[in-house]
């Protein structure tokens, strides 16, 4: 593993004029597939659009005063009776399409970024404790975690759901429940190598607090792992989003993500109606794909072991 | 290239296309929902009902409108205010062989009302009935009070055969030993792949034209509806109604279309003082419930656009309601129209009751179990926004919201102030709406079970009691009608909204009586 | 070995154990199954009496313990739908489900295993970019959207397959199966190519980065160097070696078909355990919720076990053995 190398590597560069930091290093490598860039780009657009929806979208799609059932599935380029022209149509409700997608892609992203940080804050809290203390505690820890992974997360997701109810606040703890365990493996197989090195060792021998030596020594060398998995957790959990919500179990109607959009829409297609469910679905992938590529690019990257 | 593109014709048109000689035999039908049970007393709903049908036979039968017809029994009359004598038909088998007599319809009434395990039990129609037997082929039924509804509740029991009498459920349920005296013999069932009858030939009505029925259940509406467009199966129910427009186009392809005995209509909370879910217009606590005031429910109902509704959302399938069954049903108002659109009446209305400005609601509805429910809830949220009242629409899967939408007496009203709800009334005349949607909530009684608004008035519910132990049908309807011009016209107890209008589609060459009680039934689709 | 396997049934015993409190506690909280199955005309006392029937009167914790009492004789109680026994019905629905995960998995291997290896062994070809552009897109794409497209395009436009269902089926060994019959066939493609589209991509990483690794390995070298046949060293030496972690992974992925198949199931309305679990959550047939997580819990429980022996099997390195408590 190169993460001594990483630690001396910043103290050696320090002194020199061209600063080369890990980071850079990360950068340059990261940039090296055009693929991964573009895709890191697109996924840059959506997060700005999703973060921006309010003021980038033509229209509110919940706004009743606004939305008229007049204007139900009309096909893409047509326009309103107020003179608003539809680029992608409208859905079933009268809702503008474009305005639906990109409130819908916040509805995704949110559920699917939110459910990310706090299974990772958990997962990897959780996981760092069962590395640092093991014995006992480890072992209570990992059975849980096993077992927890032992079954498909659509499956614990769909039973938690029906228990829970719709919503996304709902959705967004299921989400959490079936992702944290990922975290915690994850964090507590890289803090496991990480513990037994000399700086952790020389920490603990200084008599500095466990929650500092976990959380400001230990957790920083964890953190590319973390990452990785956290970007493919992230697509996953929004797809995963989308799926339950296409299954009945996830988001009410009143609060359309691109996956219960698609779900909407699929009533519609075979009468040719296919705009209300082929576009908010292209979205999805190319949300998807995008978190996904970036991914892929960031586990080659910060992986030593495939270093070509 | 030219080679591929043929192929892809030849093989579209060969599934698209039928076979005649088959086809005369055999029908496939693409069923919306499945039966839980082929027990005929198991669970009193349509998708039970519409199969047990085909394998067994009532006393009296139900045709495609909802008339009366004789079935098991030849005729019946009431020979007095309280006596009911039906005479039964001789000769008829059932499956297993043995004979059908008297003795079978006092078992079949006996375990209708008495099954253990009845989800919803046909103790509903039975209750209240003494059944005896005059001789092999004569049963006299006796009530404590003068019952008119006689034939019509009879009409909902299924007859059994005795020789069947400790089998309540297993062999009974999934149809093994479950022999009726109807038109088609069960094959065989499995569950949620296919259920298959044959045709019985001993059947003592017309002979049906298929030999063999085969019936899938697809619940998913644009899956049924793929199947009948890639020729797997013949015929569909349900159709959606999005796919009709285009449906009428297609040549291959033919519509069955009827009004059903079901109302869409909204509940008024008119009970609460302090409802829960709605507010002044500017968002502040309400002092009392504006839905008590009968010219804010008057303003709900010119502020909504039925024919927007039907057209709109219903694309055309639907028939704006005034009253509580549509025309052609026995005990109807000839007074009560369907309320215009007026939504300058409808604010001047509101302004009168006190509530220029409006006030704020939720609308809450179900998404999953009328014809485009969720989307009739938003559209009402949109108009009734329009004049003053800023609606919200909240929907929910039918398993969620009945049981908050349920009423259960004014010790426990329904959770939701404003609800969206449809009602169906199997008996094919007002009195069960009137009873269970306006009549003042008795349990004793058994009135008000689903009038969700605790809407009450004495008179009409004076004049209901009246017209329920009136056994002159010309005297029973007009009261009924007087009823409903009182509960639904003056009271406007709950605001109708439309008829559902049901779709069937099939192959070209196929035609079906389209039912009002929305059942599907195999021997009512005919080649023409 | 033994010690290994009665600890793990202990331990599945107790999570069968907590999970049934945990969902038994869960579904009473949502829903009123008794709205859900009484006609709108029953009147209350018509109301009461279904809820008694269904034992629904007494408190939740009494309904529990009946529960507990009859499952430990087997009885996991009666579906409020269908009326029979919540077992027997999934078990009825059982062989349409296993049937539609191996035929999925069969793909995944036959279909993901060649182009993984020759993804592999030719990383820089165009075709192996092609590949894994291809798996990149299998894991993204959401199954069920999938799914429509497939029904839309070779159902509906092109009239290929049929949209829906499950085929004709004959009997083998018991079982209705459909893949013996040419119509049951046909109905079995596209959900069993839409349930496999996420594997084979997965199968596909492995055995790409399996052989990567393999390749460089000496006894590769040392086999080629020995004059075999490239074919052979594939075949032989690389093939061995790639398949575990592929074993591993996929045996564990099959339980992940049997989950996913519910959304596949839905899509082609395939009469599956999946499809009955969705329709019971919407019916709120709480009996068949439990039921079906108690077999499903166990269904994992054997396919960990088995994995981890087979795994002990292919790779003699790895000794079986459990932390010790």
């Amino acid at each position: 593993m190169n993460t001594i190398a990483e630690q001396v590597a910043p103290i050696a560069a320090a002194s020199e004029v061209k600063v080369e930091t890990p980071f850079r290093r990360f950068c340059t490598a990261f940039l090296d597939s055009k693929v991964a860039t573009t895709a890191l780009i697109v996924l840059g657009i959506l997060i700005f659009m999703a973060l921006f929806a309010p003021l980038i979208s033509p229209t509110n799609p919940y706004d009743l005063a606004v939305v008229s059932i007049l204007d139900s599935k009309m096909p893409p380029g047509t326009k309103s009776l107020d003179g608003v022209t539809f680029l992608l149509g409208t859905d079933g409700a009268g809702r503008d399409l474009v305005s639906a997608m990109i409130y819908g892609l916040r509805i995704s992203l949110g559920v699917g970024v939110m459910s990310g940080i706090f299974a990772m804050a958990i997962g990897a809290t959780v996981g760092l404790i069962a590395a640092y203390f093991g014995g006992r505690t480890e072992n209570i820890i990992m059975r849980i975690v096993d077992i927890q992974l032992s079954f498909p997360a659509i499956l614990v997701a769909l039973i938690l759901l029906a228990i829970l109810g719709k919503g996304v606040d709902k959705i967004t703890i299921a989400l959490i429940i079936v992702q944290w365990a990922y975290y915690a493996r994850t964090v507590r197989g890289s803090a496991l190598v990480e513990r037994n090195k000399e700086y952790i060792e020389a920490a603990t021998c200084l008599a500095i607090g466990h929650r500092r030596i976990l959380f400001r020594h230990l957790l920083p060398n964890c953190l590319p792992p973390l990452i990785v998995v956290g970007t493919i957790q992230t697509a996953h959990a929004i797809s995963l989003e989308a799926t339950l919500s296409f299954l009945g179990v996830g988001l009410p109607v009143s609060e359309p993500s691109l996956g219960l959009l698609i779900s909407n829409g699929f009533d519609y297609m075979l009468s040719g109606k296919y705009w209300i469910s082929f576009f908010p679905g292209i979205a999805l992938l190319i949300t998807i794909v995008s978190i996904n590529l970036v991914g892929d690019q960031l586990r080659d990257v910060l992986n030593p072991r495939l270093d070509r | 290239m030219q080679i591929r593109k043929t192929l892809v014709l030849a093989a579209a048109a060969a599934a698209v296309s039928f076979a005649p000689q088959a086809y005369a035999q055999t029908l496939t039908i693409g069923l919306g929902t499945e039966p839980t049970s082929i027990d005929p007393h198991y669970h009193n709903l349509g998708p039970n009902n519409q199969i047990a049908q085909h394998f067994f036979s009532r006393l009296i039968e139900q045709d495609h409108k909802q008339n009366l017809s004789p079935g098991l029994a030849t005729s019946w009359k009431a020979t007095d205010d309280t006596t009911w004598e039906f005479k039964l038909r001789k000769g008829v088998k059932f499956h297993d062989g043995s004979d059908f007599n008297a003795d079978d319809v006092l078992f079949s009434m006996h375990r209708g009302g008495n099954h253990p395990n009845a989800k919803s039990s046909f103790g509903l129609y039975t209750k209240g009935k003494t059944f005896t037997k005059v001789d092999d082929y004569t049963v006299r039924v006796t009530t404590a009070k003068p019952y008119p509804l006689m034939p019509v509740d009879l009409s909902s029991v299924h007859i059994v055969s005795d020789q069947e009498k400790d089998k309540w459920e297993g062999e009974y349920n999934n149809g093994k030993s479950a022999h009726g005296t109807g038109p088609y013999k069960l094959v065989k069932w499995v569950k949620g792949e296919v259920l298959e009858m044959v045709r019985y030939d001993g059947y003592h009505g017309a002979k049906p034209h298929w030999k063999r029925v085969v019936i899938k259940p697809i619940n998913s509406a644009p899956s049924r509806l793929a199947a009948l467009l890639s020729g797997d199966v013949d015929f569909i129910d349900q159709v959606p109604t999005v796919d009709i427009a285009r449906l009428k186009k297609n040549a291959k392809v033919e519509l069955s279309q009827g009004v059903s005995n079901r109302i869409i209509y909204l509940h008024m909370d008119q009970y609460r003082d302090n409802p829960q879910y709605m507010k002044s217009h500017d968002g502040k606590p309400l002092t009392k419930n504006p839905m008590k005031d009968v010219r804010v429910r008057k303003a709900i109902s010119m502020a909504i656009s039925r024919d927007l509704i039907v057209d709109r959302v219903m694309e055309g399938v639907a028939i704006p309601a005034g009253q509580l069954l549509p025309e052609g049903f026995f005990g109807r108002s000839s007074k009560l129209m369907v309320q215009k659109y007026d939504p300058e009446g409808a604010k001047k209305l509101l302004a009168e009751a006190g509530y220029p400005n409006g006030f704020q609601a939720t609308l809450h509805g179900p998404n999953n179990r009328y014809i485009n429910d969720a989307k009739i809830v938003e559209a009402i949220a949109q108009m009734l926004t329009r004049i003053g009242i800023k609606t919200t629409p909240d929907t929910m899967p039918k398993s969620v919201f009945f049981k908050r939408g349920k009423n259960k007496g004014p010790a426990k009203p329904a959770e939701w102030n404003f609800q969206l709800v449809g009602w169906g009334s199997s008996t094919g005349e007002p009195s069960s709406p009137l009873r269970s949607l306006l009549g003042t909530y008795d349990k004793t009684k058994g009135w008000g079970s689903s009038n969700r608004g605790l809407h009450s008035n004495p008179v009409m519910d004076k004049i209901l009691d009246e017209a329920l132990a009136t056994v002159d049908d010309t005297k029973r309807a007009a009261l009924l009608a007087k009823a409903t011009e009182i509960g639904v016209g003056e009271d406007q107890g709950i605001v109708p909204l439309h008829y559902q209008v049901n779709t069937w589609a099939g192959k070209k060459g196929l035609t079906f009586k389209a039912r009002t009680d929305e059942r599907t039934v195999a021997y009512d689709v005919v080649p023409n | 070995m033994t010690v290994f396997i009665i600890r793990r049934l202990m331990q599945s015993v107790l999570v069968v154990f907590v999970m049934s409190f945990l969902v038994f506690g869960g579904v009473n909280l949502v829903g009123d199954p008794v709205e859900m199955m009484v006609s709108d005309e029953a009147d209350q006392e018509e109301r009461e009496r279904v809820i008694r029937s269904m034992g629904l009167d007494k408190p939740w914790y009494v309904q529990y313990g009946l529960f507990v009492a009859n499952a430990a004789q087997g009885d996991l109680g009666k579906s409020f739908v269908y009326g029979e026994q919540a077992l027997g019905i999934i078990v009825q629905r059982m062989p349409a489900t296993f049937e539609l995960a191996l035929a999925a998995l069969l793909m995944a291997i036959v279909i993901g295993i060649p182009l993984g290896v020759y993804s592999g062994l030719n990383s820089e070809s165009r075709f192996s970019k092609v590949i894994m552009a291809g798996s990149i897109l299998g894991f993204s794409l959401p199954t069920f959207w999938v799914g429509l497209m497939f029904i839309m395009v070779f159902a509906v436009m092109l009239g290929w397959l049929p949209s829906t269902g499950r085929g004709e089926t004959v009997e083998l060994l018991g079982i209705n199966v459909s893949f013996l019959t040419t119509n049951g066939l046909s109905h079995l493609i596209l959900p069993a190519v839409n349930l496999a589209l996420f594997k084979i991509s997965l199968v596909i990483r492995l055995a790409r980065a399996g052989t990567r690794e393999i390749v460089h390995m000496d006894f590769i070298k040392f086999a080629r160097a020995k004059g075999l046949s490239t074919q052979r060293v594939i075949m032989v030496h690389l093939m061995k070696n790639i398949m575990i972690p592929v074993v591993t992974v996929l045996g564990l992925e099959f339980g992940g078909l049997i989950a996913f198949s519910v959304v596949t199931e839905t899509v082609f309305a395939w009469p599956g355990m999946g499809k009955l679990i969705i329709d019971s959550i919407q019916g709120l047939d709480r009996p068949v919720i439990v039921a079906y997580l108690m077999i499903i819990v166990l269904v994992f429980v054997v396919i960990n076990l088995v994995v981890d022996v087979l795994y002990s099997i292919l790779d003699p390195r790895v000794r079986i053995q459990d932390v010790k408590g």
